[in-house]
């Protein structure tokens, strides 16, 4: 940091958003200013894959699995695809690695600018739009086949609960409840949430059901990775109360993964849900 | 055609050191102190919305007296700075040795420059470090000087009471709650006496080394304040109070007369800085 005299942009007065911000001093490092060749470039590039999120009274959970995956190549084993975007949010990214990533990084910096610049913090929906922004910037990225996807969770102050934010490639947000998933895995772990899910679970109760899924989805899909028992390697899950959220720590989620394996063990297709409805 | 007076660049410089000083002088004192845990910062602020302390990064804060408009200038700019430079390198590259250049550079190049006005601002740049060893207080002023400080340090309103106080009262590695009744003590100061300011007009922050999250600057609510503080007897708000978030008069008997010859009186009077002090004559000579 060398730079004599701050540059005049820097103290003109504008927008709160770092993501303008650097589109306009320094594009090269805006991910919506690149153009890429034409052609596919989707095999290029490590890809990220399930995500789930799922809400309890009093937060939410957002859990993702470990591996990326190039064709038909392992990656990276212990990929880390959950990521906090400020106290009371998190983001599970789903698509291609490298793009993804760096869109977190700007979304957190976002966010985190917005309320140094501001004094408070964006609303929720604030949030979840800015973030739509920018995935909508990655279109083009997206088209050559280095889609991003990501899932948003965060806790409402407001409402006092829990929600949850899905995306497509062209920046639609769109609100779910009680639990959705993204990714190659996502409509296995979508099952299983379907089944295992109900509203009165508490946090511990909640990791279960999601751990659950994603056990479910690397069952089905071979792009997501199961509970690696040899490296001791277990889902990052990110826990969002009203109190801040926090990263569970390795012990305690490789714990309840134990628990639903040694269940697995005895029937390797999980908990049996009951036949017909309404039984609790 | 018009001859230009001749005004020597000492005489200039001075000029616009004693406006600047006059305007910083008016404004309410910040005390930074270094306790235990890292950097505290209080000033006596009224105002709930106009910061005087804010978070710049990860372990630095700002802190600011003088013309609220020019200082959260400053600030801004400095978040966009630091935030520019995490985001191209890492978290970790952004010092607040870094930030305090580029302010000194800034300050300095406005101060020297015919044509702007110079800053009536003094700031406060800290970082706070993993050891007490390592944390690092930079003092700015309007003309671009940047001190490192040590232990405490106090700018605006009346320095030499708050800081001469504040030293009677500072130990070294002090627990936050010695640290801060040090800090309000001395803020209370006045030539008329020692007044007790209600936890409600205190503007409270620390960088708190111990805090497990990236982020270590907490701004400390009015009830915490009140646990930490104890019972201090009946407190006394400040006198009247004007826009920018600041104070005129300091609560005591500062001479409301301007004396154009003596640059530390806290008024400009009806005698604009610029012109000549003694003399009363611009420096620059009218159009004839």
């Amino acid at each position: 940091m060398n730079d004599s005299r701050l540059p005049a942009a820097y103290l003109r007065p504008g927008s709160s958003s770092f993501s303008d911000f650097l589109a306009d001093q320094a594009p090269d490092l805006h991910p919506g200013g690149r153009s890429v060749p034409q052609g596919n470039a989707g095999d290029l590039a490590p890809h990220g894959t399930t995500i789930v999120a799922a809400t309890f009274p009093g937060g939410v959970i957002l859990a993702g699995d470990r591996r990326a995956t190039m064709g038909n190549i392992i990656a990276q084993r212990d990929i880390e695809k959950v990521f906090p975007a400020d106290e009371f949010s998190a983001v599970g990214i789903a698509g291609t690695a490298g793009l993804a990533v760096e869109m977190v990084r700007l979304f957190q910096t976002e966010l985190e600018h917005y309320e140094k610049i501001e004094g408070s913090t964006l609303s929720i929906d604030g949030k979840a739009n800015r973030l739509s922004a920018l995935i909508r910037g990655n279109l083009g990225m997206a088209m050559q086949g280095l889609a991003v996807v990501p899932l948003f969770a965060g806790y409402d102050l407001r409402l006092d609960q829990g929600r949850i934010f899905s995306y497509d490639v062209t920046g639609g947000r769109y609100e779910e409840t009680a639990f959705h998933s993204v990714g190659s895995g996502s409509l296995f772990a979508r099952g299983a949430l379907k089944k295992l899910y109900r509203d009165d679970l508490d946090a511990t109760g909640c990791v279960e059901v999601v751990i659950q899924a994603l056990y479910d989805a690397a069952d089905d899909d071979s792009a997501t990775g199961g509970p690696d028992l040899t490296r001791r390697i277990f889902p990052v899950v990110q826990v969002i109360t009203a109190e801040g959220g926090f990263r569970m720590p390795d012990d305690e989620v490789a714990a309840i993964a134990d628990r639903v394996i040694t269940a697995r063990m005895i029937r390797p297709d999980g908990p049996a849900a009951p036949l017909t409805g309404g039984a609790r | 055609m018009s001859t230009p007076f001749y005004v020597s660049p000492e005489q200039l410089m001075k000029d616009r050191a004693d406006f600047a000083r006059k305007g910083i002088g008016r404004g309410r004192s910040v005390v930074a102190v270094q306790y235990a845990d890292g950097f505290l910062f209080v000033s006596e602020n009224p105002s709930q919305a106009l910061h005087k302390v804010s978070e710049i990064y990860d372990r630095i804060a700002f802190a600011a007296v003088g013309r609220y408009n020019e200082f959260e200038n400053l600030r801004i700019a400095g978040v966009r700075l630091a935030d520019m430079r995490g985001y191209a390198y890492d978290r970790r590259d952004v010092t607040g040795r870094g930030l305090a250049n580029a302010y000194a550079q800034t300050l300095g190049t406005i101060f020297s420059s015919g044509g702007e006005k110079p800053y009536e601002v003094e700031i406060f740049v800290a970082e706070v470090g993993d050891t007490p060893d390592d944390d690092q207080l930079f003092r700015l002023t309007y003309d671009g000087q940047v001190a490192d400080e040590h232990g405490f340090a106090v700018m605006g309103g009346q320095v030499d009471l708050v800081s001469t106080s504040l030293e009677s009262t500072y130990t070294e590695h002090a627990p936050l709650a010695d640290a801060l009744a040090g800090a309000v003590k001395a803020l209370g100061q006045a030539d008329a006496g020692e007044r007790v300011i209600p936890t409600a007009d205190l503007e409270v922050a620390v960088l708190d080394r111990t805090r497990t999250r990236t982020r270590k600057f907490v701004r400390l609510s009015p009830a915490r304040l009140d646990v930490l503080l104890g019972e201090r007897g009946p407190s006394t708000p400040a006198e009247k109070s004007s826009g920018d978030g600041r104070r005129e008069g300091g609560g005591s008997t500062v001479p409301v007369v301007d004396n154009p010859s003596d640059p530390t009186d806290q008024v400009s009077g009806s005698v604009p800085p610029l012109e000549d002090p003694t003399t009363g004559e611009p420096p620059i000579a009218p159009p004839s």
